[in-house]
């Protein structure tokens, strides 16, 4: 009895804390669409303002301004794109270089990486011009290109890593049995790691979704993304912090609501428990 | 062994792609870097020679913008590998509503860089009218003017709360592929929750929180809207990083030739960085 | 003749790349402030009258916009038709060639334009952008504070007066502080209002042998001053403050006096988003050992770059977007007292616009006074009051404002902020072949 309840004490001291934290994380999140309901008087109320009477005013004035359907669509297909390019690209990848390294596996992993590390603004200018001469300027493909290539390094390590955990013991039993390597990679390397898989393409997704750099700087009137729309709404002259949590709200929800469809998926990578 | 090939064969794609995707700017990175190329001078061309590389390097804010930028990654790396580990194991266990708190803990990563920053900067960090001035004058305690008195801290603060749910998420789904029959048996022979988290988890974990550590580096090493939305660099050097001041010293005139020999630098530094890291933490990559 | 050479030229160009930008589409970027976000909505009226253009937007925040209209303009990138620049690129960039020259028919009335504005949007004495509006600087006081400490503020008061008033009338522990002002790093904040401060009391960025002056008494005297001022009579979190900060502070009922951009005149009068709205006064930049330059000059103004195809349809935007009759169609649709200011006589003129706004008389003054071309007790090689019209200068007041931020914050003492502002500004300035 004793025993339980200390156990019992414990399980709820673990959920109280996971929520403490849970809410603390979420709050300034929470505080920015409380925000966007405000006008811009409340917004900067001293003391912040809890309750009061809340306004949709910020949300139709985005509505008037800018045509956030055009934006989103944007954002979704690029990131999206991206994300299956990438994926498409680095999963046999990354199976081959986990099962089967090489000696410089490591070397090339590393060095995958640190290609992030060239700072986009010195490149600018050459890659505007190469954009332009190629037509692709202010398009979609010329963003799922380079969404696709910032992310496939970060892709590759996450994959890598997550096959990795795959013990050898159930690959070399799926050999006995006859598995060709489609099969291998089909019936016990996807399945296994497909939290893993989703986390890696979830990643990517926000990582492009998120990107301002080249999404602003790349696009005119056609192929603005929701950074492109944040950015029209950031720090103009006169108060902002009520339209800007309004834009804000409307750029990340997508991303929040397709985070919490993928959630479960997140971890549904089947135990090894039970394959075993 | 063919068939080994050929399986090998299938990291060509990845390898040769990135490899021109990475040749390419690379060697325009070092190519203008020995070039005089300045957008807003057309006229003045032809080489320079290391001239770029000097300016850049006698830069007198470059010594603290390298110890910023490592303090900054160094910190923000600690706190969210740390925070990630405990929030992660805090959502394993099955309670009644984890999926939302699952959620709630890594939307913070869903938002854009510049709003993150706007949003601490004006809605908490406001000495006059933030929230965290709010809650100090509330309990009667003197009110911190974050960004002037700690500027490289409030922007390891905003990073460490866009960055611990990328590390919780990571976690959290390597942790799905634990061994559960190993825990149970290490709980039935009496092992606490150190021993555990010390034998089992820590191990398991190990190659997961190396990802993580080095996506981190690399992504905390070129941090730049949090800072110039926030402090600009400022007071004096104080929040200033390598990334920022390539960015003052060079992409504000358009100077192509010191942008790249900067970019040039940067990739130095990121590189012994990543050497470091190796070499202390990523043993669990071994492959 | 000049116009058909440039037709002929423009065409010529629009014949040999066409086919990139959709004929009769033009593409206009601009900054994301209050005015231009008006211009988007009654683009409409534009359109019907010329039923064969249409009109798309590209808004983004400053910074972003800067940089991003450069790079398309340096490469010859093309995509955009109509930019909106400041009063710091328009001189930089006409000279450079890359921007059409403005040359609009009697109707437009081009010297209805203030001289000032058209004197900082020319090169060579070629207009090059047309200011769509304009702004200079001056003080807004709380006169209610003002009457209750028994204080005055003259129209043209002293630095000294300033410093008097804002002690006078600061009360933090009933949270009004005395003077609220740029603290924020970088070139358009706080060391464009320490320039005009600078200027004020002698000083200038450069002599004529371009060499940087920061190390001057004059310098000196003024940012000691200023810090002076702001660490004994100024809010917490200076540091961070720029434009919209204050902005916040002042319509929340926090600051007894500021001094920045007129516009921000129709911001704290309007009673919809501040709480003061009614206690507002303003007068002239305070001065200290001369008038010069006390007051900073900006635009925003529209320009037509080399690299536009279509430039005939975007030079008749231009001229429709800073007309008279535009004035006139948003003071008719939004009421006068939101019409764009600070570009054209005739708007000050208009007994409607001054009925609408309080500020009108204060503001036109201090654009009249300020003169971008003489703006500094000695003789400089640059023109522009709160800049230099150079491209170094960007740099070069990013690192001199984070030192002035650094002094302010206290982590150095002024004189040891000015010399490391000197070296930074002396790097520059040798890099780029000055001297």
């Amino acid at each position: 009895m004793g025993y339980r309840s200390a156990k019992l004490i414990k399980h709820n001291l673990t959920v109280l804390s996971a929520w403490i934290f849970a809410l603390l994380f979420f709050f300034p999140i929470f505080w920015m669409v409380l925000t966007s309901f405000k006008t811009e008087l409340q917004a900067i109320s001293v003391p912040p303002l809890f309750i009061f009477e809340p306004t949709l005013e910020n949300f139709t004035l985005v509505q008037e301004r800018s045509d956030y359907m055009s934006y989103a669509l944007n954002s979704i297909i690029t990131s999206f794109g991206a994300t299956i390019l990438a994926l498409i690209i680095a999963i046999p990848s990354a199976y081959s270089m986990a099962f089967f390294p090489g000696r410089f596996t490591k070397d090339i992993l590393l060095w995958m990486l640190s290609t992030k590390m060239l700072p986009a603004v010195g490149v600018l200018m050459p890659i505007y011009i190469m954009a332009d001469a190629a037509g692709l300027l202010d398009s979609r493909t010329v963003l799922v290109i380079i969404f696709a290539f910032m992310n496939l390094p970060i892709i590759m390590w996450l994959l890598f890593s997550y096959f990795k955990e795959i013990p050898k013991e159930i690959l070399e039993a799926g050999r006995m049995d006859g598995c060709n390597t489609w099969d291998e990679l089909k019936h016990i390397v996807l399945p296994l790691s497909w939290g893993g898989i989703t986390s890696a393409g979830l990643l990517s997704i926000v990582l492009a979704w998120n990107e301002a750099f080249w999404s602003i700087n790349l696009t005119a009137a056609d192929a603005g993304t929701l950074t492109a729309l944040v950015a029209s709404y950031s720090s103009p002259e006169g108060l902002f912090w009520a339209k800007l949590s309004a834009v804000s709200t409307l750029a990340c929800a997508p991303i929040i609501v397709f985070g919490w469809f993928t959630q479960k998926q997140l971890v549904q990578g089947l135990t090894f428990g039970a394959v075993k | 062994m063919t068939k080994t090939q050929l399986i090998k064969s299938l990291q060509a794609p990845s390898i040769i792609l990135l490899f021109l995707w990475m040749i390419v700017p690379l060697s325009m990175t070092i190519y203008f870097s020995f070039m005089r190329y300045n957008l807003m001078y057309p006229e003045r061309e032809g080489p320079a020679g290391f001239s770029n590389y000097e300016f850049f390097l006698t830069d007198p804010a470059l010594p603290d913008a390298v110890i910023n930028s490592l303090i900054l990654v160094g910190s923000v790396i600690s706190i969210s590998v740390v925070l990630g580990l405990l929030i992660a194991i805090l959502i394993q266990k099955t309670f009644r509503g984890r999926g939302i708190a699952r959620v709630m803990l890594i939307s913070p990563f869903f938002i854009m860089p510049t709003v993150n920053a706007l949003l601490w900067k004006n809605m908490f960090m406001n000495p006059v009218y933030g929230i965290f001035a709010f809650i100090s004058t509330t309990f009667g305690l003197p009110v911190i003017d974050w960004l002037s008195d700690l500027p490289l801290f409030s922007v390891i603060l905003m990073l460490s709360w866009q960055w611990t749910p990328f590390a919780i998420l990571i976690f959290m789904t390597s942790l799905q592929s634990m061994d559960q029959d190993q825990v149970e048996a290490a709980e039935i022979e009496g092992a606490g929750f150190w021993a555990k988290f010390r034998y089992l988890t820590l191990p398991h974990l190990s190659r997961s929180i190396a990802v993580v550590i080095m996506i981190q580096a690399i992504f905390h090493l070129s941090v730049f809207a949090e800072i110039f939305v926030t402090t600009a660099g400022g007071p004096g050097y104080d929040s200033t990083n390598t990334t920022f001041l390539i960015f003052s010293q060079a992409l504000m005139q358009f100077d192509a030739g010191v942008a790249s020999a900067g970019g040039v630098f940067a990739i130095i530094i990121a590189n012994i960085v990543a050497f470091f890291l190796i070499k202390s933490v990523a043993k669990g990559m071994a492959v | 003749m000049k116009k058909i050479t440039g037709l002929i030229g423009a065409s010529a160009i629009a014949l040999s790349v066409a086919g990139v930008a959709n004929a009769g589409e033009l593409t206009i970027a601009t900054v994301n402030n209050g005015h231009m976000i008006e211009m988007q909505k009654l683009t409409g009226h534009f359109e019907k009258a010329n039923p064969d253009i249409k009109v798309k937007w590209v808004t983004l925040e400053e910074g972003t916009l800067r940089q991003r209209v450069t790079t398309d303009i340096a490469t010859k990138g093309g995509q955009f038709d109509v930019m909106t620049i400041g009063m710091y690129e328009a001189p930089i960039w006409g000279k450079k060639g890359w921007l059409h020259e403005l040359n609009f028919g009697n109707d437009y009335d081009v010297n209805d334009i203030l001289p000032a504005m058209r004197g900082g949007l020319s090169a060579d004495g070629k207009l090059y952008a047309a200011p769509f509006y304009g702004e200079s600087s001056m003080i807004m006081y709380r006169k209610d504070l003002t009457d209750k400490a028994g204080m005055s503020m003259p129209d043209n008061p002293t630095w000294g007066h300033v410093a008097d008033v804002a002690k006078a009338i600061h009360n933090p522990d009933n949270g009004v502080y005395g003077i609220c002002l740029r603290g924020k790093p970088g070139w358009g904040d706080n060391a464009a209002f320490i320039t005009t401060m600078a200027n004020s009391f002698g000083a200038r960025w450069f002599d004529e042998n371009w060499k940087p002056q920061l190390t001057s008494p004059e310098w000196n005297h003024a940012v000691s001053f200023y810090v002076d001022l702001l660490t004994k009579y100024g809010p917490p979190g200076s540091t961070g403050n720029s434009f919209n900060e204050i902005l916040a502070l002042f319509n929340e009922g926090k600051c007894g006096m500021w001094i920045d951009a007129t516009i921000a005149a129709s911001f704290v009068s309007d009673p919809k988003q501040s709480k003061v709205a009614n206690d507002v006064a303003y007068a002239q930049a305070p001065v200290a050992v001369t008038k010069r330059g006390a007051n900073w000059l900006w635009a925003w103004a529209l320009a037509v770059p080399q690299g536009t195809k279509q430039s005939e349809d975007a030079l008749k935007f231009v001229e429709w977007a800073t007309s008279k009759e535009y004035i006139e169609l948003v003071g008719k649709t939004n009421g006068w007292g939101s019409v764009p200011t600070g570009t054209r006589a005739s708007t000050y003129a208009n007994p409607k616009f001054q009925a609408a706004a309080n500020f009108a008389d204060a503001e036109m003054k201090a654009i009249e006074s300020a003169d971008p071309s003489n703006s500094t007790q000695e003789p400089t090689p640059y023109t522009g009051v709160q800049f230099a019209a150079i491209p170094e200068f960007q740099a070069i007041g990013i690192a001199a404002g984070q030192q002035f931020t650094a002094a302010l914050a206290g982590d150095k003492s002024v004189t040891k902020a000015l010399y490391d502002a000197q070296v930074a500004a002396d790097r520059e300035m040798r890099k780029a072949g000055y001297y």
